[in-house]
């Protein structure tokens, strides 16, 4: 693959992270330049799980071709199913049951818990410690139930479908809910005793991978890294979509532009999903839970583009229509490509070790950024 | 500023742009060769101030590709489209990642996948498909994968 391996006329040695690496969360490769322990130089090799999505999807009609979507951040698959969703809406020009509304809402908030908590113990165990791990999970596996009950699977739900959800809530589903967030609030104080407020760990953090504001919105940066740096990039304040102009939520923004700053991001974002939650859990309107839409889409000539908040950043859906059944030309911005961008900016200059706590803060999703 | 008033100002900038209709953002034509000189000026220029190029792509249209830009403020909060026509036997057109840092791994995307020369480019080489890929360009229209599980 690489032949540059070895030691640069400089005198700089050449070593590979990954493709098979624990730290990297996938088959993500980087081949770093060091000079000591110094980084000089990141580059990243991507594509060992690239299935060309894109691609896949212009053979798709517009029902099949949301399915797929969920196996791109797989973390974040309500939310990359919701975009679609919204994007294929937004070209059929329906409007959207209220109850159906809410729902979709309730759920990117608990997919957005459930990433952060997965991030939150992944993270911790690239810098050492491995019991986050399973606090992490207790949690995330409560979230798990309540999605395998009402959409039939703990991972890739394809819930969203154009017109609304695919089915209405379990009649569980509430009390479950409500049961989560109870439990949630009685266990987030042992998140930050074991580890926030972990002097070790801040030290492994505070000051590393610096990224400046210029800097975040130059390379597209969205999401927590880019909210890490003070920006404000959160498409559910800036471009509201469902409901989320009806509730209230801070949007959640750190000044430390280091991976400190970006970790506090995610930890306090929880906080801001759960509070989103308890206003929507009991005001769910009765009603459909899904428009009517014709069996066959067609969507009229033209270009639609959608923008929605992952637990990752700004995903956008483009679709270019041609007026058949399927799309002519479809195009998905991930987050974790644009975030994984500014990794270089980040590194040069710092240790080898800091690595790890970078790369971990960037919460990289490798599917997400090869689709 | 509102959708009339950049179309005002981008026509003074540059009085060769195009403009589209019925858009969900203002959506402006440029030829290859002044886009460049129009996205830095949009860069520029304060009371614009496009900071966030938040996607770049391209579409095969088979008798010739089309670059799209979207652009964003995040100072205003005004969006635009950048569009630009390539020839499809050599396209080829200047580099916008001096401008927007994003755009050289965006950029490289697009050399892979459709085979369009960025001039200027620091580093246009492949970035997802494996090294020792030679000429097919997957997401042209005229490629065929051999092995096609979906096919439908």
């Amino acid at each position: 693959m690489v032949e540059e391996i070895g030691t640069t006329p400089e005198g700089d040695i050449i070593i590979n992270v990954g493709p098979q690496h624990p730290a990297t969360h996938g088959v993500l490769h980087l081949v770093i330049t060091i000079n000591g322990e110094t980084i000089k130089k990141v580059e990243p090799h991507l594509g060992y799980i690239h299935r060309s999505i894109e691609k896949m999807c212009e053979s798709l009609t517009y029902r099949q071709f949301i399915y797929v979507t969920s196996r791109m951040d797989y973390l974040s698959a309500h939310i990359n199913n919701h975009a679609c969703a919204l994007c294929v809406e937004k070209g059929l020009q329906i409007e959207i049951p209220s109850r159906a509304k809410v729902i979709r809402v309730i759920m990117d908030e608990l997919t957005r818990i459930a990433s952060h908590e997965l991030w939150w113990g992944a993270m911790a165990m690239d810098l050492g410690a491995f019991t986050p791990f399973f606090h992490a999970f207790r949690e995330r596996e409560t979230i798990n139930d309540i999605m395998e009950e009402t959409c039939g699977a703990r991972l890739t739900m394809n819930y969203m479908v154009p017109g609304g959800v695919m089915l209405d809530i379990h009649p569980n589903f509430q009390k479950r809910v409500k049961d989560f967030i109870t439990l949630y609030k009685s266990k987030i104080s042992e998140y930050d005793e074991l580890v926030t407020g972990n002097i070790i760990f801040q030290n492994r953090m505070k000051g590393v991978g610096y990224l400046s504001p210029e800097d975040a919105i130059s390379f597209g940066c969205t999401g927590p890294t880019a909210k890490g740096s003070g920006v404000s990039s959160d498409i559910r304040k800036l471009y509201p979509y469902e409901v989320y102009d009806q509730v209230q939520f801070d949007e959640v923004l750190e000044t430390g532009c280091d991976s400190f700053a970006r970790y506090m991001v995610r930890i306090r974002e929880m906080n801001q999903s759960i509070r989103i939650i308890e206003q929507l859990i009991d005001n769910i309107p009765e009603g459909d839970f899904q428009a009517k839409t014709k069996a066959v889409l067609k969507l009229p000539k033209g270009e639609f583009y959608q923008r929605v908040e992952t637990a990752r950043g700004e995903f956008g859906v483009y679709i270019v229509s041609e007026g058949g059944t399927t799309p002519y030309r479809i195009k998905f911005r991930s987050p974790g490509f644009s975030n994984l961008s500014a990794l270089d900016q980040m590194a040069r200059g710092s240790k080898l070790g800091d690595l790890v706590a970078m790369m971990g803060t960037l919460d990289l999703v490798i599917p997400d950024i090869d689709r | 500023m509102n959708n009339e008033e950049l179309k005002i100002k981008i026509s003074e900038l540059l009085p060769t742009a195009t403009f589209e209709e019925g858009t969900q953002w203002l959506t402006i034509n440029v030829a290859p060769g002044d886009l460049h000189l129009l996205a830095t000026q949009l860069r520029q220029d304060t009371s614009l101030f496009f900071d966030y190029l938040f996607c770049l792509t391209c579409i095969d249209w088979k008798t010739h590709l089309t670059m799209v830009y979207h652009l964003d403020s995040t100072k205003f909060r005004h969006n635009i489209v950048l569009k630009s026509k390539l020839d499809i036997s050599s396209p080829a057109i200047d580099t916008v990642s001096d401008i927007w840092k994003t755009a050289n791994f965006h950029e490289r995307e697009v050399y892979e996948m459709f085979g369009v020369n960025f001039l200027g480019h620091p580093d246009l080489r492949l970035l997802i498909l494996p090294d020792g890929w030679e000429g097919k360009r997957p997401m042209l229209k005229s490629f065929e994968d051999p092995i096609n599980m979906i096919r439908l």
